[in-house]
């Protein structure tokens, strides 16, 4: 660097004793390009997710027998008029991807946060209580842990009948064990920490103890742990509906529209490429958010 | 060791109770068998006699505890949709998804051992970052359109490869691909981890000091201990390849116990759904329990503590 600007721009004394904690931690979070480029595209996503009703060109739902499998925009016959092409049922594909998106993160979050207060219930409980309660929990993960998910979701769905609410609730009450594994770890770390016994001498209450204590000093592993979940639901949301046992039509999920075009895919390949493409990216960054999530907020664990 | 396999192997048996008496509630809570049994046009009679004939208005207790027993001697009962022994289905069935699932665990280890490794040898070169982005995207691309994109591209466009059966082979080449590279990004990880800890431990500058070739270094010393965590994960993950065995043996139509069960779950087909779970949950208990023991036999700490 030239010394001009160096002596040009000194910093303040304030600048150099102590960073505030919150300019730290935005200039990791943008010096990390994974979770720059990964949490772009994620907001992208949602927006398009939440604003769909606006943004979406056509009805997802509007059928034109006479329009069936126009070739998207880049093809030898695409036209702006329907910018994806349209599927088997003449349906806007774009439209279609737009509440595609709405179905993948609803199912996502709303399975995270069953999973994740399940989770997180028997893993600070076995990791805090430890002895009896802890081989009782650890029992009942590697109890969870042997049975199948996939197979087992699907058996149940299929059992039930299958809608949004339960693929949600199955997914939700399948999917707890990183929670329990990770959450288990974290506390029995935190548990021998001189603030725990401090709080004990103290007088404080197993309750007090375990949300004012415990809670804040796992919540960067929480936080972790719950965004990989929410990739995890997607993936699985999608293979559930690709089966045919997920999300039922005519309701849009990308996982749903692979399996519509699989009839199809010879001869206009763009028809699963496009919904698949679009999973593969929101599995994709909702992973990079979490993997820097996990960087910036414990460097040390980098490797 | 003794006393430690003995309580392994406890442990191992609860887990194996535990599964299936959840599967079974599972089953019987998520629907009336009978109903699903007889049909979408059954009568209320039909749907009667069904539950009479197999026993289905026993009490939950009475019909678990007739079924465990008939189960540890071998005897799932009779498909209603085959009518055919379960047993005798599932032994036909299992080896195509046996060979199925240790051809993609072969893959998956083929690959991301040596990445690992690489990886480790030189951390934040090229070689890390193309390894580390093969994990990212791997963790990210659903199977079951990685599936299908390898059936266009190698079975359509190219003709390399049979897009589905189980005549050769080759029918397994795609369906081990689409299986095992799920497991690939946390077997690098692993690996590469592990690695990256046993190269700047003392008795590796021994090694190098005392003059060893570095190829020795790294295969007869580094690796091999860097290998032990990658035992237990490699059976997890087998386990867990069995599990997402249905959606891949569905789509290349290989006759597994996967495609079975897709099979049984479209028929109603209980006690055939209810032998797979099981099955497979077994299966994956007796993998972590021998993982469990090779670990105690590799690594002397373990059995002791």
């Amino acid at each position: 660097m030239a010394n001009g600007t160096v002596a040009a721009k000194l910093p303040s004394a304030q600048e150099i004793l102590e960073p505030s904690a919150s300019s730290l931690l935005l200039k990791r979070v943008f010096g990390h390009a994974g979770m720059t480029i990964g949490g772009g595209v994620l907001l992208f996503i949602f927006l398009i997710a939440i604003l769909a009703p606006l943004l979406a060109p056509h009805d997802p739902f509007d059928q034109d027998l006479s329009k069936r499998f126009l070739d998207p925009v880049w093809g030898a016959k695409g036209t702006w008029l329907h910018p994806l092409g349209t599927d088997g049922f003449g349906r806007d594909y774009l439209s279609r991807m737009m509440f595609g998106a709405q179905t993948s993160l609803l199912i996502g979050f709303a399975a995270m946060l069953i999973s994740g207060v399940i989770g997180t219930a028997l893993g600070v409980a076995a990791g805090y209580f430890g002895g009896r309660v802890d081989m009782i929990i650890t029992f009942i993960i590697t109890t969870r842990l042997a049975m199948p998910v996939i197979l087992v979701a699907l058996v149940v769905v299929a059992l039930i009948g299958s809608s949004l609410n339960i693929v949600i609730w199955v997914l939700g009450l399948l999917i707890w064990d990183r929670f329990a594994v990770v959450m288990r770890a974290t506390t029995q770390q935190v548990r021998s920490m001189d603030y725990i016994a401090a709080a004990k001498a103290l007088g404080c209450s197993t309750t007090r103890i375990i949300f004012t204590e415990i809670m804040p000093n796992v919540a960067n592993a929480l936080i972790v742990v719950a965004t990989l979940e929410v990739a995890h639901a997607v993936l699985l949301e999608a293979a559930l509906s690709f089966l045919g046992l997920g999300v039922q039509p005519p309701t849009p999920s990308w996982g749903l529209m692979i399996s519509e075009g699989k009839g199809m895919m010879f001869f206009k390949a763009w028809v699963i490429a496009i919904p698949g493409f679009a999973l593969f990216m929101l599995v994709l960054c909702i992973n990079l958010m979490g993997d820097g999530i996990r960087d910036v907020t414990a460097p040390e664990n980098r490797n | 060791m003794l006393f430690y396999a003995l309580k392994r192997f406890g442990v191992a048996i609860l887990v194996a109770v535990a599964v299936s008496i959840v599967t079974f509630s599972l089953l019987r809570f998520s629907g009336d068998p009978a109903a699903a049994m007889a049909g979408e046009s059954a009568t209320e009679e039909d749907i009667e006699y069904v539950r009479k004939h197999y026993g289905l208005d026993r009490p939950l207790p009475v019909q678990y505890a007739d079924w465990a027993v008939k189960a540890m001697q071998g005897d799932f009962g009779e498909s209603i949709y085959l009518k055919r022994a379960v047993s005798g289905i599932l032994a036909d069935r299992a080896p195509t998804t046996m060979i199925l699932g240790a051809l993609s665990l072969s893959f998956a280890l083929i690959l991301a051992i040596p990445l690992g490794v690489l990886a480790a040898m030189f951390p934040n070169t090229l070689v890390d970052r193309v390894a580390l982005g093969i994990a990212v995207i791997g963790q990210a691309l659903p199977s079951f359109f990685f599936a299908l994109i390898m059936i266009i591209v190698f079975g359509v466009w190219l003709r390399w490869l049979p897009i589905s059966g189980h005549a050769s082979w080759l029918n397994f080449i795609m369906p081990s691909i689409a299986l095992g590279y799920y497991a690939t990004p946390a077997i690098m990880r692993l690996t590469r981890a592990g690695m990256m800890d046993v190269m700047s431990s003392d008795y590796i500058r021994t090694a190098r000091a005392k003059g060893l070739k570095p190829r020795v270094v790294l295969f007869k010393h580094a690796l091999r201990n860097a290998i032990i965590p990658v035992v237990s994960l490699s059976a997890v993950q087998l386990g867990f390849m069995l599990g997402g065995s249905i959606v891949i043996e569905t789509i290349f139509s290989l006759n597994g116990l996967g495609n079975l069960a897709w099979q049984s779950i479209q028929r109603s087909d209980f006690e055939v759904m209810q032998a797979i779970v099981l099955t497979i949950a077994s299966f994956y208990i007796l993998l972590t329990f021998l993982a469990d023991l090779l670990n105690a036999f590799l690594d002397p700490r373990i059995r002791v503590s």
